[in-house]
């Protein structure tokens, strides 16, 4: 069954329920709630034709659909969609993940509900967008276009230091992504002015049609760079992330980590691997290093927060980091397992929100000290978020391990350092996640913890099929990691192209910053 | 039925499922039903297994079946897959065997828990990881059965996750265990990268062959052995990854009894013996393993001496015997690391449970200077524990003996005479500090609560004393030694060992091996008298030691202080690092500063231009002018 402009369909769905919101004046609160909720739905159900019809073993890009969008005499851009095995959980995350949101902020949202459910749905739109796009122009415009619902998530029905938090959010993202932009406008000019088109671009690079030298490669990797290492984020720059999730609120967290981040991570393989391998070669070491550092600095970190918030978002620079260096290993399992690692990232970190989410409701604070003894009054609360912490430490089974230990044989093949101190963050995973759950669920009884109860059918809903998908993941991975494959292999002959990648990284032989590349060559 | 494999560990995972799922709804008789039946089956199916593999020509002991592919990226697969040869039948019987023992007791002693359905989700949850572990047919999977254990020993051990200190130890063990975890992954790790390959099959026929990339003795072999053996040592509690053990405590004692004693902390000696293609080929790793193990027995056995909490005595205990079994597997004797695993798993089983009674007839007392006299009230756990603590102790012809000697002497035999006499040392006082056990339990005069009215345990309890009682009592005939017979064990196992790489055997005779069997039988007996005349005939003479060695005593006492080292030189300086340092200096001092300060000055910036364009016509003619200078200058300066 061929369905026709499917990725239109998936992209645009929520925006156009969005735009059905803002036309019904009249209706309640409740009313409202099922429209947003039955359209992020559809969107789910259609992208899941997507997994069904995917065929894994061509490396191509699927589902495609090109029309002209703003024609120019010299050039056009278009409206260009297509998935490969890169993208198509990331699509499938992002619609799974939006009516988990909307469902968790069912009786938590009250005031300005509306513009609330509008702002998730076009949310859902920019990022289905971002990973569908394959016209440079119209990536940068869902790119951009994102960020404004969630800067309101942030900024309107956040915490109490909301301004402050989708201030920093939206500037720093932004100050990333103009640098991207003046990347495309280059690589525009450079690929002789008439094409956005990314499937183009690659193509004439890998004709020889277009040429870097090493230098204005290094610069243009570092442009688009930069813009996704924000997102990630890749440490340094990772500072915004823990006030965005402390001030979000619960749905804005869950999307947030669960998709946004990815979009970096996303970014790197699908932008700055094919246009600009040689510099990814010649930058590899210095990534790998900091996210190395990223994964040990965020655990560290993580492990003295007081605000299961911020620890979460803590660890989540840690996962991240541990999924950049997959990519940069540029070998198949740790590339394949930095993919399925964005996915598991997603739906552990978007499970955790949604369980601090709950706890947030019903006590009204994040701080860990507050809790103690929830297991006695919520018992299946309790479970569900054992198992979710247990996903998050990579307990084997469970969804996160598939991803580390396929990152790890491929960090530890290319570099055996990099890889022990990756593998040294599984022991303080365990550490960070494992003094939460102590301190929040076990302990005497905890009269605070009176009126608590325990979650009710609709939380139920929210964490059967998150949890179900992590088992699924954990004990039958094959599904996933074979729809990937061809496509890495083709990234991965991309990369392979500018240079074959050293048997383990030599840090003290890679180029100072100017001079980049011609070593690898 | 080997084609029914799958169904072995799967039906105490269903057991789980329903237990856990369904178990809160369920009446208690239903629970203890599901779990018992579950684990029973799952023993009837590794009988049948056993027979099947015993039907077949030896060479022929060895059953693999693949499943499914369970990750698969790239050259990187890993299967779902189980390998049954005599090493994994002879585990899956006792995993299965003491683990339905201990599900039938457990029905007894866990009566009035609250938490009754939570305990045996836990422990059927216990049951079919330790099968995966011991089932798996690579090393991958072998890991997904080493977490599962380590799981349900964390969820076990927190079962009164009320009590902080039952909270506390249970994340200790965890974590302690990650860290052991981690070397096993990267020797998983190393074993892929040279191998290129996960599945035992293959590694070892290639290690057998003496291939080229890893020649017996290589830097790679030994490093995967020593990275293996770390990830050992922690499942196993040696040294330094012991600490975990003695706390685990806190968790009901039918799971001190299956987890920590009887199974899940042999896993370690039995991935060594697994992995004996490897070790027995890297003899600086197989050396490490040696001395570490010895000295853990040794260690651990002085503790023993004077603890006072009697679970805590056999918690050391266990470490000691854990220890031997290293050792035994340091000088190569791999047969006889799953010998004394294996009778090991009996009378340690037996002894614990035998404490829950004496517990669980105090009411919670666990002081051994709170009990005595107990002979007569408990006569089926006093009689039980007694025998178990012969056969612990190594007396003719009780387990213990068959499988203790065989080590002693396979390291006499193998030329390490030095770990020989820390071994029959350590024998020695295995003997002193059970005795003193059973002495200050049993014997004397009742020291425990006036109120307290001490009685025998149900019958659900005290029937597996019995039958574990039996096993401790015969099991080591199936492994006599050449003096005697001939050893079946050994040579059941022998197929899974045929990789091993061997030294030339020592030819020495019949009477020499019997001399030294009657010396450790000696030893032991002086072990024995010695806790008699201290804690029977003059139980005043402890103390007195304990007075003149005040020093030694208290080191003993605090476990020779390594939670104490490990606090002050791990745990609070990571803490403060992170806390202080990293966080507060770095993350909120210089990074977010950094990036604040860039918006703070891009702020300021925009605040001088502000100020620019204040709309007086002087002030942009002066702007206008300073500019046009600015511009000259440049111009004069630097373009001529």
């Amino acid at each position: 069954m061929d369905v026709p402009f499917i990725l239109s369909w998936i992209t645009y769905l929520p925006a156009a329920v969005a735009l059905v919101l803002l036309a019904l004046p009249r209706a309640s609160n409740r009313t409202l709630r099922w429209i947003a909720l039955s359209g992020s739905l559809a969107a789910f159900l259609l992208s899941l034709h997507l997994g069904f019809h995917f065929d894994a073993s061509s490396s191509r890009m699927q589902f495609e659909e090109s029309v002209s969008w703003i024609r120019f005499p010299a050039f056009e851009i278009r409206h260009h969609l297509g998935v490969d095995g890169i993208s198509l959980f990331l699509v499938m995350l992002t619609t799974f993940l939006t009516p988990l949101a909307l469902l968790s902020s069912w009786k938590s949202v009250t005031m300005r509900v509306r513009p609330f459910l509008a702002c998730v749905l076009l949310l859902e739109t920019g990022m289905t967008g971002v990973f569908c796009a394959l016209d440079l122009v119209l990536f940068y415009v869902f790119w951009e276009v994102m960020l404004i619902p969630m800067y309101f998530l942030i900024g309107i029905w956040g915490g109490e230091r909301r301004l402050y938090a989708a201030i920093k959010f939206i500037l720093y993202t932004m100050a990333g992504s103009l640098l991207m932009l003046v990347g495309i406008l280059y690589l525009f000019f450079a690929a002789g002015g008439d094409t956005f088109s990314l499937v183009e671009i690659v193509a004439r690079l890998e004709r020889g049609a277009l040429a870097w030298s090493s230098r204005e490669e290094f610069w243009l990797f570092l442009a688009f760079g930069l813009a996704f290492a924000i997102k990630i984020p890749l440490f340094p720059f990772h500072t915004w992330l823990p006030d965005a999730h402390v001030e979000a609120p619960t749905a804005g967290s869950v999307i947030l980590a669960g998709v946004l981040l990815k979009m970096g991570t996303y970014g790197l393989v699908r932008f700055c691997l094919p246009l600009f391998p040689g510099a990814a070669l010649a930058l590899a070491p210095w990534i790998s290093v900091l996210a190395v550092v990223g994964i040990l600095y965020g655990a560290l970190v993580a492990m003295v927060q007081p605000d299961m918030k911020k620890l979460v978002a803590y660890s989540s620079v840690s996962h991240m980091g541990l999924v950049v260096l997959g990519i940069f290993t540029f070998t198949p399992h740790g590339m394949t397992g930095a993919l399925i690692q964005m996915v598991n990232h997603g739906l552990s970190t978007g499970a955790l929100f949604l369980l601090v989410g709950m706890l947030y409701d019903r006590r009204h604070t994040r701080r860990i000290a507050d809790f103690g003894g929830v297991a006695h009054t919520s018992p299946v609360f309790a479970a569900a978020f054992l198992v979710v912490t247990l996903a998050a430490i990579a307990l084997p089974g469970l969804n996160g391990f598939v991803g580390e230990i396929l990152i790890l044989a491929g960090s530890f093949a290319r570099n055996k350092v990099f890889g022990t101190l990756a593998a040294l963050g599984m022991i303080l995973g365990a550490v960070y996640m494992l003094r939460m759950y102590q301190r929040i669920f076990w302990g005497p009884k905890n009269p605070a913890n009176a009126g608590l109860g325990d979650i009710g059918t609709r939380e139920r809903i929210l964490l059967l099929p998150i949890v179900g998908l992590m088992l699924w993941i954990g004990v039958y991975s094959a599904p996933f990691l074979r729809r990937m494959d061809a496509s890495v292999a083709g990234i991965l002959e991309r990369v392979e192209s500018a240079g074959t990648p050293g048997g383990s990284y030599r840090v003290q032989f890679i180029d100072p910053p100017g001079t980049p590349g011609e070593e690898t060559k | 039925m080997t084609e029914l494999l799958w169904l072995l560990p799967l039906v105490p995972l269903a057991g789980a499922a329903l237990c856990g799922l369904a178990g809160r709804r369920l009446p208690k008789r239903a629970v203890t039903i599901v779990a018992c039946s579950a684990s029973g089956a799952a023993f009837v199916l590794a009988l049948a297994a056993f027979f099947e593999l015993l039907a077949l020509a030896p060479g022929d002991r060895r059953i693999e079946r693949e499943f499914f592919t369970w990750i698969a990226a790239g050259d990187f697969t890993a299967s779902a897959g189980f390998l049954l040869d005599p090493l994994s039948a002879v585990m899956a019987l006792v995993v299965t065997g003491v683990g339905f023992l201990i599900h039938v007791y457990s029905t007894g002693y866990m009566r009035a828990e609250a938490g009754y359905y939570r305990f045996f989700a836990y422990m059927n949850l216990f049951l079919f990881s330790m099968l995966v572990l011991v089932l798996a047919g690579n090393f991958l999977l072998m890991f997904v059965g080493w977490e599962g254990v380590g799981l349900c020993s964390y969820l076990l051990i927190g079962y009164y996750f009320d009590r902080p200190a039952a909270a506390d130890a249970g994340k200790k063990a965890f974590i302690v265990n990650r860290v052991g975890d981690v070397g096993f992954i990267l020797g998983i790790l190393l074993v892929f990268l040279t191998f290129g390959s996960l599945e035992f099959g293959p590694v070892f026929g290639e290690i057998a062959a003496d291939s080229a990339f890893a020649p017996p003795g290589s830097g790679v072999l030994t490093a995967t052995a020593l990275l293996l053996f770390v990830g050992a040592a922690g499942k196993s509690a040696q040294i330094p990854l012991h600490v975990w053990l003695p706390d685990a405590m806190e968790g009901p004692t039918p799971v001190s009894a299956l987890i920590h004693a009887a199974t899940m902390v042999t896993a370690g000696v039995y991935m060594v013996v697994r992995c004996a293609p490897i070790f027995s080929r890297a003899p600086a790793a197989l050396d490490a393993v040696l001395v570490v193990g010895i000295a853990t027995a040794l260690m651990a056995a002085t503790i023993g001496l004077v603890q006072t909490d009697i679970k805590r005595v056999l918690a050391y205990s266990t470490v000691s015997q854990l220890g031997f079994m290293f050792a035994a597997a340091g000088v190569g004797a791999f047969s006889a690391a799953i010998f004394h695993l294996m009778t090991h798993a009996f009378f340690k089983a037996l002894l614990f449970l035998g404490a829950g009674s004496v517990i669980h007839a105090l009411s919670g007392e666990q002081d051994l200077r709170r009990m005595g006299g107990l002979r007569r009230r408990l006569p089926i756990t006093f009689w039980t524990m007694l025998t178990a603590a012969l056969a612990i102790s190594g007396i003719f012809p009780l387990a213990g003996f068959f499988s203790k000697d065989e080590i002693l002497w396979s390291a006499w035999a193998g030329g390490h005479p030095v770990v020989w006499i820390v071994g029959l040392l350590t024998a020695g006082l295995t003997a002193l500090y059970m005795f003193r056990l059973i002495f200050l339990a049993f014997f004397g005069e009742a020291r425990y609560a006036q109120g307290v009215h001490p009685h025998e345990s149900p019958r659900s309890m005290t029937a597996p004393l019995v039958a574990l009682a039996l096993l401790s009592a015969v099991a080591g005939f199936i492994g006599l030694p050449a003096w005697l017979g001939a050893n079946r064990f050994a040579r059941f196992l022998e197929p899974s060992l045929s990789l091993v790489r061997r030294g030339d055997a020592p030819h020495l005779s019949h009477a020499l091996e019997f001399g030294f069997a009657a010396l450790s039988v000696a030893v032991a007996l002086a072990g024995i008298f010695a806790a008699y005349r201290l804690y029977v005939v003059r139980p005043g003479t402890a103390g007195r030691i304990v007075a003149r060695w005040g020093a030694l005593y208290r080191l003993l006492r605090d476990k020779y202080r390594f939670d104490e080292f490990y606090d002050r030189a791990v745990i609070r300086p990571v803490l403060r690092l992170s806390e202080r340092t990293l966080w507060q200096r770095v993350d909120v001092g210089v990074i977010d500063r950094a990036v604040n300060g860039v918006g703070a000055s891009m702020a300021g910036l925009g605040g001088v231009l502000r100020g620019m364009q204040n709309g007086l016509i002087r002030s942009y003619a002066a702007w206008i002018l300073a500019g046009t200078a600015a511009v000259l200058l440049y111009l004069s300066l630097f373009r001529n």
